[in-house]
């Protein structure tokens, strides 16, 4: 086999404002033949993007490439003018982004963005470049392949947007295609097809691409061969059986470690016995202007126990906590906190209402003060709520920090001077600072590394058991709620649709939605996404796409057991069987999946 | 990101923390030397403010005085440095009263949303919709020509533009999730506007705050000149330029300089609130894209 892109040896260095140049990237090589899927695995900054820049003879502003020879179709691209190498860039190797809505422009319809990159080129006119798109979409499963062209990128879902630009990469028939998170931001039952498009497209093709992920379950599914890397330094690299089955480098175990196995597959927490609820959500709606996002959920969050709210985006789980916490006052429903119920909205709730319920966010960078020192951001709460002051203050900021695992001396730090995984210790300790009964944790885990999420977990659990204190975990992420959460909540379009104890609702039988959520999230195990992908089941949740406030069952549009005139017009009610489980289905107990 | 994080590097010396380019170092020292002026003018100053030095009117430059004389022989020198006091104090209690106004009003709105925002909105647009000098022009008119009603009108007129600056911040930053975290602990509004969105919107605010001055200069040499500002015989440069436009006929200097004086203050004042953006949307930039 002959290469496409040889890299030798390649240093990258970037620069913070002002200072001087450290390096990113300390020497890597590697090679991607013809036709070869090459992923690139690791932490964020472990410079796996900026590789794969680099392979464009391209870095980032602030950053430079040192050294090294890239050499992409028998050429060292970096002896190449400026010019030359522009010429190069989406007609022999193209790229695409992690985001696709942040890529494409509003403005402009789709059609004319997806060839706007061969007509650069040259590679034809308008005409025959748009029948070539269109044929691209075909291939990319696309639904109306025909008409999309047309329509604005604000009108397709997230994962059309995804094949779209896949379909812009590949519009100009590159030699190498680089793919750069591409699934990272899609809801695991979107990344089935779009995963599947893009393995087709690249054997179809026959094109040579890199991958780009930190998901060890997505590479599974993609990749020929994986390189581990560390802080810019290649760790191990190997093809995908050998790194997933056999890995040899002590810190690839430690990646493996931190995958958590499949929601079915975990251990599950017994259910405690029955406490009184902290939280007791009846009957809530709730929304946002003219447009309603839940309706009529009701939950409880049992004293000193974990519920997990589980769904897709836009299925309401943020909003749920936004309305617990007061921030978006509910509509119609009853709310109470700690056996009083409490006022819709945070303004007129008193502090000691307050004080029991803490809101912990997802993006762990914004949620933090950039101007205060962790300090003030810990002492505020402790003074807010408990009229601490001076030295008490300063000491119990202190012995916050040490319950959360950092030394005392952060105190004196700012936020930007902590890494990801740290800000987030540092909300948790926030939220701890008022001594509540219950924290609702939004996708607390989300944004960070396996390892350093795996650590926060572990911190909650410890938490959980010295303070006796409940989450609401609300997370996308289903391993992590399986292993974690004593019940679960699964949400869909903003109404509950199934509800139980952990064990009930990951085992048979299952609500439709929740057995499409749970084949959905990848597996480590190749040809995983061949098996799972051409079930009648994938096949009808791709067809439609989520419709907030439809009439009748919400999930009626994209369910395989839709039982004609009756889950399109009546919406189902909460069932109870057996084991404590409920499920929203208008199918008979036995007739629910059962695999 | 890993755990671990290393600390900032301490920089080496203030001047290299303020990372000066050549033009922000020659604005800044025009204006320091203007500064300079303004604050030990009656020592330097050879002669008093009002006082006539000379028969001679319009004298040329080193003829009766180191830049000659004005329209009444008075030494166009001293009446620069003297000037120079009234001008800076002016445009500083205009520029200070606008942000008052402006950026109060501004996140006020921000925060309390729903009719406030909205009237508050309409109205501060229904002033911009004037030209801003026909609308001093109307309120001096009214009110006589005092230096209170010419401050307060400027300060005024000024604080629109200040409003829409800081009601958009308050827009921008009242959603992020630092103050929800905030308005979810129960914080009531003062301590959201005060702890938590006003740091974060220092920079620019600053950056505002030295446009504005520049602008409120020029607002107030024009209106002096318009005769609707400074009154004689107290300096100023905008009235200078009134007071000597006519010697310009006699090949005189004496309405050539203040002007001048004028542009060198709102040129160099412009130079570095450009640079102090820069540094701002540098800094945010690069390290953004260190992630």
């Amino acid at each position: 086999m002959s290469d496409i892109l040889t890299i030798k040896n390649l240093r990258v260095e970037g620069r913070p404002p002002g200072g001087a140049y450290v390096p990113i990237v300390k020497g890597v090589s590697l090679n991607v033949a013809k036709g070869e899927v090459l992923a690139l695995i690791g932490e964020s900054g472990s410079g796996k993007s900026t590789i794969s820049l680099a392979s464009m003879g391209f870095a980032r502003p602030g950053c430079r490439i040192a050294g090294g020879e890239i050499w992409l179709n028998g050429r060292d691209i970096m002896k190449l003018s400026p010019h030359e190498r522009h010429a190069l860039r989406g007609d022999e190797v193209s790229y695409v982004a992690q985001s696709a809505a942040a890529s494409f422009n509003p403005a402009l319809r789709i059609g004319k963005q997806v060839i706007e990159a061969p007509l650069w080129h040259g590679a034809g006119d308008a005409a025959t470049l748009t029948a070539a798109a269109v044929d691209l979409y075909r291939k990319l499963d696309l639904p109306n392949p025909d008409t999309v062209d047309e329509k604005f990128p604000h009108q397709v879902s997230g994962g059309q947007l995804q094949r779209l630009m896949a379909a812009m990469a590949m519009s100009c028939g590159p030699d190498l295609l680089i793919l750069d998170e591409p699934t990272t931001a899609l809801d695991v039952t979107t990344q089935i097809e779009v995963l599947k498009a893009f393995k087709d497209l690249i054997r179809d093709q026959g094109t040579a691409a890199i991958y780009v992920t930190h998901d060890l379950a997505v590479v599974a599914q993609v990749a020929d061969r994986i390189l581990v890397l560390k802080n810019g330094e290649m760790v191990e690299k190997g093809p995908t059986a050998q790194i997933l089955h056999d890995p040899q480098h002590e810190y690839t175990r430690t990646l493996m470690d931190a995958v958590r196995p499949a929601p079915h597959l975990v251990d599950h927490v017994d259910a405690s016995a029955a406490q009184a609820p902290v939280i007791s959500a009846r009957n809530i709606t709730a929304g946002y202007g003219a447009l309603t996002i839940l309706s009529d959920v009701s939950v409880d969050v049992p004293a000193a126990s974990v519920v997990g709210v589980i769904g897709e985006s836009g299925c309401g789980k943020s909003t749920l906590a936004r309305v617990v916490a007061g921030l978006t006052p509910l509509r119609e429903g009853e709310l109470m906190l700690d056996g009083k119920v409490a006022a819709p909205s945070v303004k007129d709730r008193p502090r000691d209402t307050l004080k029991d319920c803490q809101i912990v966010f997802q993006m762990a960078d914004t949620a933090l003060n950039p101007r205060q020192r962790i300090g003030d951001i810990l002492g505020r709460p402790l003074e807010f709520y408990q009229g601490l002051k001076g030295r008490a203050r300063a000491d119990k900021v202190g012995d916050l920090l040490e319950q959360v695992d950092l030394p005392r001396s952060f105190a004196s730090r700012f936020p930007g001077e902590l890494s990801g995984g740290q800000k987030q210790r540092i909300n948790l300790a926030r939220a701890l600072a008022a001594d509540p009964k219950v924290i609702l944790c939004d996708e607390v885990t989300s944004a960070l590394d396996t390892v350093v999420a795996a650590g926060v977990i572990e911190l909650l659990k410890s938490l959980k058991d010295k303070l006796g204190v409940a989450y609401m975990f609300i997370s996308h992420d289903l391993s992590t709620v399986a292993s974690f959460a004593d019940e679960v909540v699964v949400l869909y379009a903003g109404r509950v649709v199934e509800k139980g104890p952990s064990k009930g609702v990951f085992s048979p039988p299952f609500h439709p939605y929740t057995r499409l959520l749970l084949s959905s999230v990848p597996e480590m195990r190749q040809g995983w996404l061949e098996g799972v992908a051409d079930t009648g089941e994938a096949k009808a949740a791709s067809a439609g796409s989520v419709i907030i406030g439809a009439k009748g069952c919400p999930f009626a549009n994209r369910c395989t057991h839709v039982i004609a005139g009756t889950c399109d017009s009546i919406t189902p009610p909460l069932r109870d069987l057996p084991g404590g489980l409920s499920v929203a289905c208008h199918l008979d107990a036995d007739a629910l999946p059962r695999t | 990101m890993s755990d671990a994080t290393e600390l900032p590097t301490p920089r080496a010396s203030i001047f290299a923390g303020l990372r000066l380019t050549w033009t922000a170092a020659i604005a800044g020292s025009v204006l320091l030397f203007w500064l300079i002026l303004a604050l030990f003018g009656p020592w330097i100053a050879p002669h008093g403010e009002a006082e006539i030095i000379s028969g001679t009117t319009f004298a040329p430059i080193g003829e009766g005085g180191l830049l000659g004389t004005d329209k009444l022989g008075r030494d166009v020198f001293s009446r620069l440095i003297y000037g120079v006091r009234t001008t800076l104090l002016l445009a500083l209690i205009t520029t200070v009263i606008s942000f008052a106004f402006g950026v109060t009003l501004g996140f006020a709105a921000a925060i309390l949303k729903g009719w406030f925002d909205i009237v508050v909105s309409r109205i501060v647009e229904a002033f911009m919709a004037f030209p801003s000098t026909l609308l001093a022009l109307v309120v001096i008119g009214a009110f006589g020509t005092s230096i209170t009603v010419l401050v307060l009108t400027v300060g005024l007129v000024l604080s629109t533009s200040v409003f829409r600056v800081s009601r958009a911040l308050g827009y921008d930053i009242g959603v992020m999730d630092f103050v929800e975290a905030a308005r979810a602990r129960g914080e009531g509004t003062w301590w959201i506007l005060t702890r938590e969105i006003l740091p974060n919107s220092m920079a620019p605010l600053i950056a505002e705050f030295g446009l504005r001055f520049t602008f409120s200069i020029l607002f107030l040499s024009g209106l002096s000149f318009l005769g609707l500002g400074v009154q004689e015989p107290a300096a100023d440069w905008g009235l200078m330029v009134q007071e000597n436009v006519g010697g310009l006929f006699l090949g005189s200097s004496a309405a050539l300089i203040p002007a001048a004086c004028i542009a060198s203050l709102t040129v160099s004042m412009n130079l570095l609130v450009d640079w102090f953006q820069q540094r701002q949307q540098g800094e945010t930039v690069l390290e953004k894209i260190d992630q």
